[in-house]
């Protein structure tokens, strides 16, 4: 099968127009000593029902879908309204690029704008770009930007970001002028206040962390911020399971300067962690330093309004190595998802999915607590993740666990190792009592 | 004409598209004391799912697409996107999968990375791949900091990136951004790096030189063995932008041609959908020399089994959550797996056909600034039509009224009112022929009556935005109107 769309007869018109009598002439502008003598070592090519079947076979290898899952920590599973499926999949929407001649891209465009109008609501921030990779690297350039807006070198971190997050602002930061320090968590699962205080000083560029954060804690971004605030250092919320903004206070109203994420928990399937959408907002004051696409309202020569890509002499095709961000292309699909999402679930439907899975992450903890030798392990309040403490290693729970295809929190030995007998559970809206109740039968069984 | 609103100036208090089943568990009361907690975010929309449908069917049909017609934007690959990679990119087994699922419940996932991995050696001619970047630029950044690294262990990092001319702005951006200072090198009167200034320029302070090829203007690098030797002398790499890959599958393989690492966007040369601008994916490939680096985790068979390897200490790190773009890669397999090794040949050679007939076919109305041979893309200028005052914007305006998406202006920036054509391999010598017509007619309109270029396009759903104002006076969201005017942000 090929997808190529001329007959003979086209060809050879089209090598007579050229003058040439083979296109293998067109190539001979690049040197034989580099040219490949032989065919490429791939598979021969497939039809398109032996390539169904192909895939299909692929996927079913992946048994966890038959799995009842527990699993949160950055990618979520959240009810995705039909219509989001059906219009996302438009090729009016998949297949333009991003909106250069704004005249043929007004439905990108506008959407765009109704996506950064929506993260604003949410976030209580003043503007929004149109969207970046992922929840980490949208923490890096959040970073980045705070060190451009200030020119102060250190970072603070709170040691309960999502440690790829955490893991990402390193790398980005690495080979720039900007060190990083951590800050730990205390018995309560929140930012150590005392720590915190103790390092912040005039040379800090930023505090950041997660709320609600890797280990479930809902932080006191108040009280974060003043502190940040009472040092000239900029705070940033990273906001990595952004359901809980449905029913939480926008981290804006709460003293956040910049607010960054992730929203793949807005329409998209968990799909082994990517695509996801990296979101930004930001305070007014900081436009010239937001990296990404920014769509802006304007009117054409007859005085209809229209949308654009606007300030672009922050971006690399304009300002090159002073650019904001190298990011060019980002993730207008999911972003377009997100808008869709939220506009179907509306301010009564996105409140009451958020309440949801506040109430069934509770009941699940409750439930999962009343068994012996299982403990809440952190003492702050939580939506919709929460870590408990089993007697043995969390790993071996869920071993017994995975034997009746039930997936249980994720261990978090491997990235806080004092909390090796602790699992990250998360429960959502997609959950049902019975599936709680089963969850916590087989727990109390795979502790015997 | 309708015009669309914007969906908060339809919205009204109490419409509802969306409800879930009632809570099935016991409600407890006090959880949210304490929290700061919101009983409505203002102005969030509220409207029913019939208005949702035809809000957004109503703005798809504003939106010029690769799905309605031929949109030559240069270096951006607009190709035909096979709808079966979609479904194969749906299926349930794939978009249901958690990233943090025990390895051996995701094998399925794993053995789609691992095999993409080798097809993309196999294409490239490279020793590994990391499929983690997200998009071309991130790729960048990741090929930049592994060339650091490995610099680093050798005991020094070196200052500075050469990048020519002609480069994607997003190059200088990438090298400075991996902590370099960059350098430009000029190009040649044939529109490739001039050798000399290279040489010149590569001193034992230069990291690497970061190279497109075919450049950005679809000349083939001839030298590139000869270039490679310059920047190897002194103990630098050769970065190869790979965003022009579509002209070479099957033809020839950068890493026989001395490149250290490259990356690919599977968003042009793989056929993966663009989507209004992502998600994409821009995989690094490496030589041997740099393996201790590529992000984690790596995916490796062993006996059989797939496994993540977390374990790598010299390794720079992540450049994002997870293992990237996973469901663009899914799609990107599938097309590989659809054009086996002769399709993927094909790709370049009908590519490079394409563009050379359009060439051929309007080099007499516009000016082309360098002679030299050309792949799978060939940039015009306004050179001509500046005569009557016509810029290649002008010209792109009016091509929107011709049903055609206009080609790349911005870039690249060696030619002043660049019009830079890839048509690629999908599109129909009736398409083709379709664009040469308009650009013709457009080109006799220069002269004629150069007014209706000014004032194009004229029969879209907006006509010329004012963008000056757009950036001048920033509105970035919709505010609910207040009784004393319009508020901004």
């Amino acid at each position: 099968m090929s997808y190529i769309s001329l007959s003979d007869k086209d060809r050879k018109e089209m090598l007579d127009k050229i003058g040439i009598s083979s296109p293998e002439e067109l190539f001979r502008c690049i040197p034989d000593d580099i040219r490949l003598t032989k065919g490429l070592n791939l598979p021969a090519a497939m039809p398109e029902p032996e390539l169904l079947r192909h895939f299909e076979a692929l996927a079913s290898k992946n048994v966890y879908a038959k799995c009842l899952s527990f699993l949160g920590a950055g990618s979520y599973v959240h009810f995705i309204p039909t219509v989001v499926d059906f219009l996302s999949s438009r090729g009016e929407f998949v297949t333009p690029y991003t909106p250069y001649q704004p005249e043929i891209s007004q439905g990108t465009l506008q959407a765009i704008f109704e996506y950064q109008t929506l993260i604003c609501q949410l976030t209580g921030m003043d503007i929004a770009n149109a969207s970046l990779y992922d929840g980490a690297s949208a923490a890096a350039e959040a970073v980045l930007m705070a060190h451009r807006l200030n020119g102060k070198a250190k970072v603070l971190v709170a040691r309960a970001l999502h440690p790829q997050y955490r893991q990402t602002i390193g790398t980005y930061t690495k080979n720039l002028a900007v060190t990083v320090e951590e800050v730990g968590f205390g018995a309560n699962g929140e930012i150590g206040l005392e720590e915190l205080a103790k390092k912040l000083d005039k040379e800090v560029s930023a505090v950041i962390l997660q709320s609600p954060n890797f280990l479930g804690v809902i932080e006191d971004l108040k009280k974060i911020g003043e502190l940040a605030h009472s040092h000239q250092a900029l705070f940033i919320v990273a906001v990595a399971e952004a359901a809980s903004l449905g029913i939480l206070e926008a981290p804006g109203k709460l003293g956040a300067d910049i607010v960054c994420g992730e929203a793949q928990s807005f329409g998209l399937s968990p799909s082994f962690g990517g695509p996801g959408l990296g979101f930004m907002g930001c305070m007014k004051d900081f436009l010239r330093q937001l990296p990404g696409r920014i769509a802006g309202q304007t009117k054409d020569v007859d005085g209809n309004r229209g949308f654009v890509l606007t300030l672009s002499t922050r971006e690399q095709h304009i300002r090159r190595e002073k650019a904001t961000s190298n990011i060019c292309t980002n993730q207008g699909l999911c972003a377009l998802r997100a808008t869709m999402f939220l506009e179907t679930l509306g301010q009564s439907g996105l409140r009451e999915m958020a309440l949801q899975n506040l109430q069934k992450a509770h009941y699940a903890a409750d439930r999962l607590t009343r068994i012996k030798g299982v403990k809440k392990k952190f003492a702050g309040n939580f939506f919709n993740e929460f870590v408990l403490e089993y007697p043995k290693d969390a790993k071996k729970v869920n071993k017994y666990l995975k034997q009746k295809e039930v997936i249980g929190g994720l261990s978090l030995g491997s990235f806080y190792p004092e909390l090796g007998n602790c699992g990250l559970f998360c429960v959502t809206e997609a959950h049902t009592k019975e599936e709680i109740d089963r969850l916590a039968r087989l727990v109390k069984e795979g502790l015997r | 004409m309708i015009r669309e609103p914007l969906i908060f100036e339809i919205s009204a208090k109490g419409k509802r598209a969306f409800g879930l089943p009632k809570l099935d568990v016991p409600a407890k009361d006090q959880i949210l004391e304490g929290l700061a907690v919101r009983d409505e975010i203002p102005d969030f929309p509220q409207v029913s799912e019939v208005e949702i449908v035809r809000h957004f069917t109503r703005l798809s049909q504003v939106n010029y697409c690769v799905d309605i017609g031929f949109y030559p934007l240069g270096s951006c690959t607009m190709k035909y996107n096979p709808k079966v990679n979609e479904r194969a990119a749906s299926l349930g087994g794939f978009i249901t999968s958690h990233p943090f699922a025990p390895e051996d419940m995701i094998q399925g996932n794993l053995e789609v990375l691992k095999r993409m991995e080798d097809y993309l050696c196999e294409i490239a001619g490279m020793d590994a791949f990391t499929l983690q970047p997200s998009a071309g630029s991130q790729g960048e950044l990741t090929g930049m900091m592994l060339i650091r690294a490995c610099l680093e262990s050798r005991g020094n990092p070196r200052k500075t990136v050469l990048i020519p001319d002609s480069a994607h702005g997003t190059n200088p951006s990438s090298a400075h951004l991996s902590g370099y200072s960059v350098q430009e090198i000029k190009s040649n009167q044939a529109g490739t790096v001039d050798l000399e200034d290279l040489a010149r320029n590569m001193t034992e302070d230069v990291a690497a030189l970061m190279l497109t090829n075919p450049n950005t203007l679809g000349v083939f690098e001839w030298d590139i063995k000869k270039i490679a030797e310059i920047v190897h002398a002194k103990g630098g790499f050769l970065y190869m932008d790979g965003a022009n890959m579509n002209a070479l599958t099957g033809i020839c393989r950068p890493g026989d041609a001395g490149v250290d690492v490259i990356h690919i966007n599977l968003h042009k040369t793989f056929s993966t959908p663009h989507g209004g601008g992502g998600p994409g994916s821009g995989p690094v490939g490496v030589k041997k020399a740099f393996m201790p680096y590529l992000p984690v985790p790596l995916i490796e068979k062993r006996g059989g089994r797939y496994a993540l390897n977390f374990d790598r200490p010299k390794s720079i790190g992540r450049v994002r959550s997870f293992y990237g773009n996973f469901l663009v890669v899914v799609r990107a397999l599938a097309y590989i797996l659809t054009l086996g090794p002769e399709g993927i040949k094909e790709i370049a050679e009908v590519a490079v056909l394409n563009s050379n007939y359009i060439r051929k076919s309007l080099d007499q109305e516009y000016h082309l600034k360098y002679d030299s041979p050309t792949l799978h893309e060939c940039v015009f200028s306004d050179k001509v039509q500046k005569e009557n005052g016509i810029l290649n914007i002008d010209i792109a305006k009016r091509l929107i009224d011709y049903g055609v998406h206009p080609p790349t202006m911005s870039f690249p920036l060696i030619v002043h009112g660049a019009l830079m054509v890839e048509p690629t391999e999908t599109e129909s010598k009736r398409d083709l022929d379709l664009f040469i017509e308009a650009m013709k007619k457009i080109a006799q309109e220069a002269k004629e009556n150069p007014e209706i270029l000014k004032s194009a396009p004229h029969h879209s759903y907006v006509r010329r935005l004012d963008e000056t104002t757009a950036a001048r006076n920033p509105v970035l969201k919709w505010v609910r109107e207040k009784k004393s005017g319009v508020s901004r942000t």
